[in-house]
């Protein structure tokens, strides 16, 4: 084996330049590749994840289904979700675990003379901690009774308590909502960006303490977290049943509401970007084929000029494996070279494709490199396979006697 | 057929294809060279020498008819099974030499060795004692165009020896020296020889005929005439 690759190795540097770009069009091919395989991968990942602070078992009722893909004029017409709906889902439940209405409005805020426009004010109740998986790292989240007895208290998020008191312990104060009081009794734990949107310029509030200002005619929407994951469907199915019933909606109409899943944001990213990825790899396996073939071209070249030293090895005594092994040896390390380095600039190109275009970490799993390595070898071997088809077979006074 | 001789030939035939035109080359040749025996094969060009010697040296097939090797039936071998032979009992010597250009001696030296397996430490010491044979121990290192002709067909020779072959076989090995040169590789093969090697040798010179034992006059693809040399 060893031999084989000495060989190998003395054939490309016999022909320097005839390696070098030999080993670019392969080169280009696997930085292709691993740049398109690291975005997608790190993409994939990136809004996995962010749907995943969803919850993947909790549902959202809404007017709106999240994913709108017919008309979209066939929905505007629905009644909107109202409180007295929430109370309904509350009452006559066997698998869900916690209910809350969802109420949110971009208001303006203020303290003393710091004005803040266009923060989400949303209004929830108790259990909305859990179900939308947040908490007060500082201070406090509001009890059932500062729910019931329309307390106005307010929990803030990080940006903006810097927003409004910079450095100084909200704790106590008043902030004013629309104009109205409220006391600040906590702060949420930083939860940073997503997909471009700051998560911490919001303030929660109880539901009660909002009608206020939010009798809207946007209604509401219901959150809802199964008693275990496992019930999600039936619950689902319990809740659509609640909600025909008290909207009396008749059977064999459609309902007049949505309910909603993180999963079908899952389903819908996959789907509209699965053909683009598609697309995508098609092109680079595309430009991988044409490595391939730039291979076998310089590799039938080879061969031809080689002739005669096939002849002399047959002469003593090569068989047509090693001869096959010679030449396939050679396209594989051209493949391999090539591989190596198009896996280390694809690596640090979709890196910094990454890092400067989206502001992501980039995912480089073993299995992108196991596929970018794995693909230039292939074709590596399938491209000498020919030419190395064609040695073997030269017959031993033939290509003994050419010049 | 004599379970003696090393080599049994007969009925031989090898027609060339040139398109719609056949050539025979060999017509029924029959031939039985022994063990340890030095043979020159003469004739006219054209006559079928190198066709024979290359038979023999299992780098071609016959048309038809027998070829025995140390009793082994060469005529029904596939690629494969002659390389190995080829490998194993044969050391050919041509008359333009056929040595890797690019390859030290020592490496041209190694080459038969690298296709039996041998490990690369043993296939040095092997190599360079077949040089030291034909007299090239201080030329290991060199390439062929920085060697003359004679010291090129003496790796050439060497390169036959080294995996200590059946028999050695020479198509016109001085064919292409200068007669001062020719006569020195000829002093090799009468040492081969005298070592016990089989040498079985193509030309068209008389004087370098008479080295070997015996003389074989090949005409039109067919034994002519034996000559033993005494
Ligand atoms: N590959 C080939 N294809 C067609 N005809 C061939 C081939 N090789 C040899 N011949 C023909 O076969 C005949 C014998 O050729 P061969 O080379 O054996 O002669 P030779 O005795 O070695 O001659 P020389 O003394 O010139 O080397 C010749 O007529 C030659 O033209
Ligand atoms: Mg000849």
């Amino acid at each position: 084996m060893g031999e084989y690759f000495r060989l190998a190795v003395d054939a490309l540097r016999t022909n320097r330049l005839r390696s070098i770009l030999t080993i670019a069009g392969i080169f280009v091919a696997v930085t292709t590749i691993i740049i398109i395989l690291t975005c997608i991968e790190s993409l994939n990942n990136y809004v996995e994840t962010e749907f995943s602070e969803i919850g993947s078992s909790t549902i959202y009722i809404n007017k709106f289904p999240w994913v709108i893909t017919d008309n979209f004029f066939e929905y505007r017409n629905r009644p909107a979700i109202k409180l007295r709906e929430y109370e309904a889902l509350k009452e006559d439940n066997t698998y869900t675990r916690f209910v809350s209405p969802l109420a949110v409005y971009e208001r303006q805020i203020s303290y003393k003379n710091e004005v803040v426009d266009g923060v989400s004010i949303i209004g929830v109740n108790r259990h909305y901690a859990e179900i939308g998986g947040i908490s007060a790292d500082h201070g406090r989240w509001f009890t059932e009774h500062e729910v019931d007895s329309r307390r106005y208290v307010c929990v803030l998020g990080a940006s903006v308590v810097e927003a409004l008191f910079r450095n100084a312990d909200p704790l106590g104060k008043r902030i004013k909502i629309d104009g109205f009081p409220y006391r600040v009794i906590g702060v949420l734990e930083k939860r940073g960006t997503s997909f471009g949107f700051d998560q911490d310029r919001q303030i929660i509030v109880p539901y009660t303490a909002m009608r206020n200002f939010a009798y809207s005619w946007r209604g509401i929407q219901v959150a809802m977290l199964p008693e275990r994951p496992e019930d999600a469907e039936a619950m689902k199915e319990e809740a659509r049943g609640i909600l025909r019933t008290v909207r009396k909606v008749r059977p064999g109409d459609k309902d007049n509401f949505a309910i909603n899943q993180q999963d079908m944001l899952l389903d819908f990213y996959k789907q509209a970007t699965g053909g683009l990825y598609l697309v995508l790899l098609v092109i680079a396996g595309v430009s991988l084929v044409v490595g391939g073939i730039g291979i076998m071209n310089i590799m039938l070249v080879s061969v031809t000029e080689r002739t005669k030293e096939i002849g002399i090895r047959k002469a003593v005594g090569a068989t047509r494996k090693s001869i096959l092994r010679q030449i396939l040896s050679e396209t594989l390390l051209i493949s391999s070279i090539g591989g190596i380095l198009g896996m280390i600039a694809g690596v640090l190109v979709g890196w910094l494709i990454l890092n400067w275009a989206f502001s992501l970490s980039a995912q480089v799993t073993p299995s992108i490199v196991l596929v970018g390595y794995g693909f230039s070898a292939l074709v590596g071997l399938v491209s000498g396979m020919y030419p190395a088809y064609r040695a073997a077979n030269l017959h031993p006074i033939e290509a003994l006697r050419y010049e | 057929m004599s379970s003696r001789s090393l080599i049994t030939i007969q009925r031989l035939h090898k027609v060339y294809f040139l398109g719609a035109t056949k050539v025979h080359a060999l017509r029924g040749l029959n031939l039985e060279i022994k063990r340890n025996e030095y043979v020159a094969i003469m004739g006219p060009s054209g006559s079928g020498k190198s066709t024979l010697m290359n038979i023999i040296g299992c780098l071609d097939v016959p048309t038809d008819g027998n070829y025995w090797l140390n009793d082994q039936d060469v005529s029904s071998l596939n690629d494969d099974e002659l390389a190995h032979i080829r490998n194993k009992e044969i050391g050919f010597v041509f008359q333009t030499f056929n040595l890797l250009p690019r390859a030290t001696a020592l490496h041209n030296v190694e080459l038969p060795l690298v296709y039996n397996g041998t490990t690369a430490k043993d296939r040095k010491v092997h190599a360079a004692s077949a040089l030291e044979i034909v007299g090239l121990a201080d030329r290991m290192d060199h390439r062929p165009n920085e060697l003359s002709g004679g010291q090129r067909q003496r790796v050439a020779i060497a390169r036959a020896l080294v995996n200590k072959p059946s028999i050695i076989l020479a198509d016109e090995p001085t064919g292409n020296l200068d007669s001062k040169t020719g006569v020195e590789i000829m002093e090799i093969f009468a040492d081969l020889h005298g070592q016990g090697n089989t040498i079985i040798l193509v030309t068209h010179e008389r004087d370098i005929a008479l080295h070997a034992q015996r003389i074989i006059h090949i005409k039109d693809g067919f034994v002519e005439k034996i000559e033993t040399v005494s």
